[in-house]
């Protein structure tokens, strides 16, 4: 329900008389969660879990997962409510349910505060409170710092703020063993890395979008020819800590396999990016393949952990 | 005294829609809670749960 103002006497006299039924429904309040961003959360989250030692019951990784993605979700609601005025000036974004009128402000804000304090205590509740306090860490760094500090006030706000979305294999590991190690630590410094180049390479097709909705994404700051410059140095970065898990001993020969040749794909797109100045199109290449490239290494640390790892070197 | 006429509020057709779509949701949501609360209660007592009642 939201207020609004009425036409009363069609003349075009406008009175507030109160509170107007929601048009929105239930798929609608599903696009809040930003589901794709979830499904990539949800299996990081996921290789976390898998990857721990020991063995969880099925029906409490499920909760966990869920508490994850439900955690992920809440973020991206609140982000979009805060969010709202610069996503209707941008035509990637004009279209979410806040800015399309669907959805209101307050009905957005009140069902990302309930669904962050849902998950977080039925985390903590139901399997462990280490992963629903690094899963509150989450939702909080990814709304109050990332939304509401850095993304409007710095070109780096991507390269911190990309912690937040990397944090799903620590939450995972730790819903599973109720502690932390460097695996999962590793596992995150990863995505970290990762996250710069891929959300770059989106920001080199859409920086005409971010400079009218006044953003200060590192291509409206510091130019095309320095992004591209970035986006390969942090592409080099995260191929290289792809192989860390090789050398400290918790991932094996599979894996390696799987992240040289992964990693050689996304070296090769983030040098066409280097090389290409103004091609947009090769932009969104990368950011196509750097998705891929998540999905590839993440799926080998699970199916080896699965399947039995070969390591290289011992743990 | 007469008591002020009470006038029901009249959706259209699209709020009906959506208000029907979110109770379904909403329903499903809650059964589904019950559900996952009533499985993990019964993992976290462990086997044999029902020889402790």
């Amino acid at each position: 329900m939201s207020d609004a103002a009425i036409d009363i006497d069609g003349q075009g006299a406008v009175t507030r008389l109160g509170p107007t039924v929601s048009v929105a429904t239930a798929g609608d309040f599903f696009s809040l969660l930003k589901p794709r961003v979830m499904s990539l959360v949800l299996f990081t989250g996921l290789a976390g879990l898998v990857a721990a030692p020991g063995v969880m019951n099925p029906i409490a990784a499920f909760v966990a997962l869920l508490c994850i993605g439900v955690g992920a979700g809440a973020s991206g609601a609140l982000n979009m409510w805060y969010d709202a005025d610069i996503d209707a000036v941008m035509a990637r974004t004009a279209r979410r349910p806040i800015p399309a009128g669907k959805v209101s402000p307050q009905e957005a804000l009140t069902f990302g505060l309930v669904l962050s304090a849902f998950s977080v205590f039925s985390l903590g509740i139901l399997v462990n409170w280490l992963s629903a306090g690094l899963l509150a860490f989450t939702i909080v760094f990814y709304v109050a710092v990332y939304t509401m500090w850095l993304k409007r006030s710095t070109p780096q706000n991507i390269v911190i703020g990309g912690l937040a979305g990397a944090m799903p294999p620590a939450v995972g590991w730790a819903a599973a063993t109720g502690t932390l190690d460097i695996a999962p630590l590793v596992m995150v410094a990863i995505i970290f890395l990762w996250t710069p180049p891929h959300f770059w390479a989106l920001a080199l097709y859409r920086s005409a979008d971010y400079a009218r909705a006044g953003v200060p994404m590192m291509p409206v700051v510091a130019g095309e020819a320095g992004t591209r410059r970035q986006i390969l140095i942090y592409t080099v970065l995260t191929v290289l800590s792809s192989l860390a898990p090789v050398a400290l001993g918790f991932a094996g020969v599979a894996y390696l396999a799987v992240a040289v040749l992964a990693g050689a794909g996304f070296i090769h797109y983030a040098l066409a990016v280097f090389r290409s100045p103004g091609d947009h199109k090769i932009a969104m290449k990368l950011f196509g393949f750097s998705i891929l490239y998540l999905f590839v290494v993440f799926a080998a640390f699970i199916a080896e952990t699965a399947f039995g790892i070969t390591p290289l070197v011992a743990a | 005294m007469t008591e002020p006429e009470i006038v029901p509020v009249a959706l259209t057709p699209e709020q009906v829609r959506a208000r029907r779509s979110r109770n379904i949701a909403l329903a499903v949501i809650l059964f589904a809670m019950v559900a996952l609360f009533f499985a993990m209660t019964i993992v976290r007592l462990g086997g044999h749960a029902m020889d402790r009642i």
